[in-house]
């Protein structure tokens, strides 16, 4: 089993190639890998819950680990309050302690 | 540990240049070397000749606008990396560099090549592509 580190900076409003990475996430885990998917920048724009999209949360139904920029949602005025169940607010030093860990990392 | 990240956004572009100097400062933080490549409009980073500006638009000296400047937050990269005792090395692409004429880094920043990529990438134990789209 492989640990992969996926790096969204972009939200799927503003960027086609957006759910095709969630379905790159969604097939990593689907092959028995564990995957972190850490939205970034706009990336975390993707994980309100009142966007009422099926992307993040199909990655959470699909065991993805999906982590939220504390940075990136403060600069954007997002409260964990109003992320999607299962969506984990977490900090840069979280994505870089994955990546020294040796998980195949990959910015999106 | 070593990580290696490429980095090709130009500053002054992008909220990608902000979150990979946020990652080399936890690397650093965290006691890690860390190697960085810039690659294509990221040599202009170090650019020493990056000055504030007034903007007159608002009616602000240079001093009120505080504008911020990559080549600084770097510097300060390297500083805090010195006081913790590990190894930032920061690499800029000779040829991006003399394509854009920004030849004047910062010190602590060396020309370098695609070799110097391979073999920082080759001695560390991860690395992490950020690419402009």
């Amino acid at each position: 089993m492989e640990g992969y580190l996926l790096f969204e900076s972009q939200d799927p409003l503003e960027s086609a190639q957006v759910p095709s990475h969630y379905e790159l996430a969604t097939a990593l885990k689907k092959a028995g890998n564990r995957v972190t998917l850490f939205l970034v920048q706009n990336g975390v724009l993707a994980a309100r819950r009142a966007l009422r999209s099926d992307g993040v949360p199909g990655l959470v139904a699909a065991g993805v680990e999906v982590l939220a920029d504390d940075f990136s949602l403060r600069e954007r005025g997002i409260n964990a309050s109003r992320l999607s169940p299962g969506v984990k607010v977490a900090t840069i030093d979280d994505a870089l302690d994955q990546f020294a860990a040796g998980r195949k990392t990959l910015w999106l | 540990m070593t990580l290696t990240l490429v980095m090709m956004e130009a500053p002054f572009e992008n909220a990608r240049t902000v979150t990979a100097l946020r990652l080399i400062d936890a690397a650093i933080r965290r006691g890690h070397n860390v190697t960085v490549f810039a690659y294509e409009g990221a040599v202009a980073l170090t650019f020493a000749r990056q000055a504030p500006h007034a903007n007159a638009v608002h009616g602000r000296t240079a001093e009120e606008e505080d504008h911020p400047l990559p080549k600084d937050w770097i510097a300060g990269l390297m500083s805090a990396a010195q006081q913790r005792g590990v190894k930032l090395e920061w690499i800029n692409c000779g040829l991006c560099v003399d394509e854009r004429g920004v030849i004047e880094a910062i010190p602590g920043a060396r020309r370098g090549s695609p070799a110097d990529l391979w073999k920082a990438s080759e001695a560390s134990d991860n690395t992490l592509v950020i690419g402009t789209r």
